[in-house]
């Protein structure tokens, strides 16, 4: 990936603060935050380091902004106002870490052909990397990549998986 | 493929003249008789598949060759024969107990009345001999029982590794002599192997035979790899790589494993296919959020853009004279079929039929398209190239994917489970009555079948 190697080295330095944080694979996504750590609704709290949550980290994200992920209409890419009020408080933690460079994922449910499947991905990704441009963020920062229905979340084929399946993911390095 | 298989192909009266130690030279073909000819209707919708005896081959001299001996190679000749013509549904081969052992001398002058009392129509008989080159040859007959008449002959020299090739140009032979219809068993299959859990499939570019045998896996797993297609020169696949998580297409070289970008563009590039004489690549690449439909010179260069419409325009396929494409696009909605001139002119809407239509590919003969239809399940589906005489042929929850045979009769599909997720390939002829699933080690997405060998 393009963005990783700043990403990493600034993980690195963060690790060496706590050696003991452990970095889960990039596939299973940290669990939401512990109910100690309350998450701010306003998405601009300033980012107290409890819990080995460290700032700028992926937990650090997603406990602030309140989740990674925003999800989509069957066959759609448009940013509802459950995206909008996700995405603006993605917004409020990428502009406190403003070093931070980050990839969002597009994805699909299983109930779309492959290739067009990719290409719907593509456009849910580029939704949300518009609504985060357009609340300041700068694109460079953005990275997106479609996987199509090729990497469901939610492993059923009933309405709730295919639901959580159609999603974009901001992924912030660990 | 790994193996260049050198193939003869000749009159096999010429190969027995040139062969000493065949004792019985065969009479020449008889006169075509007046009756009735012997003929299996493809064309008919349900109809009955014909009886076909297909006994083990004798060999005028037991020998061992690098594949085996003569007599067990025989058999297993036979036995390919039996299992392709048998996969076509137009042939139902009698089972083992109910065939005859065969003498060689009587590969050229079959017992006709031990034949009839079997109900076959049709008889394929032959021989597999160790010829002093180290290659085999492998004589090829067919007979119609009740007409007592021989109705072709071919014979075929292979090295002994290749035998199965010789056995699938019998078969070959045998189905365009009773159909009509061109040939397509001796054909590779590229597709995509999978393995893992639904979250995270694990797949890997693969080729085989047509029936499944030969398989090899081509690349080892560690990238997502989606939608291999054969070049018509087999020597090349373009295919889609998640590589340094990078969605691009790549030309992979058959012969020395070597892959290179198709284009040198920082985006996403997917849904490729070669045009009909290999000179282009159609693909579709997503600018700023707009996926387009562009071509390629297979060689490299940069691209010509063929579509510009602000929706989703995918999955192009050239008609096989290189004149048109179809392909999908979601500009009325959702995602129905268009076609275009080869140079984006001319693009108009052909599906209007129920539900969604997706993943169109242009039939080899010309005369087709095959879809997939969305409407909440995916079904296999064809239509003329007008949009007419729509007509859907498989029946599973998820049926995508369609790939013609080289001969434009039969489509290779995947079908992937409800719940499980999980894929495996299929095949279905234009009658829709013959659905069968193709054996492949692991699960399998995502088939491409290749041009006929030569």
């Amino acid at each position: 990936m393009r963005n990783t190697k700043p990403a990493l080295m600034m993980t690195a330095a963060l690790l060496a603060l706590a050696a003991c944080h452990k970095t889960p694979k990039p596939a299973d996504l940290p669990p939401p935050p512990p109910s100690s750590t309350p998450a701010p609704s306003s998405g601009m709290s300033s980012g107290t380091v409890g819990n080995g949550v460290l700032p700028g980290s992926r937990a650090d994200f997603i406990a602030q902004a309140g989740s990674d992920t925003v999800h989509f209409a069957t066959d759609s890419s448009d940013v509802d106002s459950e995206a909008q009020s996700i995405l603006t408080a993605q917004i409020a933690w990428l502009r406190k870490n403003p070093g931070v460079r980050v990839t969002v994922e597009g994805h699909c449910d299983e109930r779309g052909t492959r290739e067009y499947n990719l290409a719907l991905g593509d456009r849910r990704a580029n939704s949300a990397k518009n609504f985060l441009v357009n609340g300041g963020i700068d694109a460079g920062r953005i990275t997106i990549i479609s996987y199509g229905k090729e990497r469901p979340i939610a492993t059923g084929s009933d309405e709730s998986a295919w639901a959580q399946n159609r999603r974009a993911v901001t992924v912030v390095p660990q | 493929m790994s193996r260049r298989a050198r193939f003869l192909l000749m009159p096999l009266a010429a190969l027995i003249a040139a062969t000493p130690c065949m004792a019985q030279t065969p009479a020449p073909p008889p006169a075509p008789v007046a009756a009735a000819p012997l003929r299996v209707d493809i064309t008919g919708g349900i109809s009955q598949p014909m009886p076909i005896a297909i006994p083990a081959m004798p060999t005028p001299a037991q020998a061992d060759t690098a594949a085996g001996s003569t007599d067990k190679l025989g058999a297993q000749v036979s036995d390919v024969i039996s299992n392709d013509l048998k996969g076509s549904g137009l042939f139902t081969p009698l089972p083992k107990g109910a065939l005859h052992a065969v003498s060689f001398p009587q590969v050229t002058a079959p017992d006709y009345p031990i034949w009839l009392t079997t109900g076959a129509q049709a008889l394929v008989q032959g021989f597999v001999q160790a010829n002093g080159d180290g290659k085999l040859t492998v004589g090829c007959y067919l007979y119609d029982v009740f007409q007592k008449t021989e109705l072709t002959r071919q014979g075929f020299v292979v090295a002994p590794a290749d035998w199965r090739r010789a056995a699938h140009k019998c078969a070959d032979t045998i189905y365009t002599r009773l159909t009509g219809e061109g040939p397509y068993f001796d054909s590779q299959v590229t597709y995509v192997s999978e393995t893992g859990p639904k979250q995270h499939r694990i797949k890997r570019l693969a080729i085989m035979d047509q029936d499944g045998a030969n398989h090899r896996f081509i690349t080892n797993g560690q990238s997502l790899v989606l939608t291999p297609r054969f070049a018509p020169n087999r020597q090349t696949i373009v295919f889609m790589s998640f590589e340094n998580d990078q969605p691009r297409v790549y030309v992979y070289d058959v012969g020395s494993g070597r892959k290179r970008l198709i284009v040198n563009e920082p985006y996403t590039t997917f849904a490729p296919r070669f045009s009909p004489d290999g000179r282009y690549i159609l693909f579709s690449m997503i600018v700023n959020g707009n996926c387009d439909i562009y071509r390629v010179a297979a060689g490299g260069g940069s691209p010509t853009r063929l579509t510009t419409s602000p929706g989703i325009d995918t999955g192009g396929s050239y008609s096989p004279d290189g004149s048109k494409i179809v392909f999908e696009s979601d500009r009325s909605g959702g995602q129905q079929i268009y076609v275009m001139n080869a140079d984006g002119s001319n693009q108009h809407r052909i599906s209007f039929g129920g539900g969604r239509h997706a993943t169109p590919v242009w039939s080899p003969r010309g005369d087709l398209i095959a879809f997939t239809q969305v409407s909440g399940k995916f079904d296999i589906g064809v239509m003329a190239p007008d949009g007419s005489g729509e007509k859907i042929l498989s029946n599973g929850w998820q049926d995508e994917g369609p790939t013609w045979s080289p001969n434009g009769r039969v489509l290779m599909f995947f079908r992937t489970g409800q719940g499980s997720g999980k894929a495996d390939l299929w095949s279905v002829d234009l009658t829709g009555v013959n659905e069968h699933a193709i054996p492949t080690p692991l699960d399998g997405s995502d088939p491409a079948w290749g041009p006929l060998l030569p």
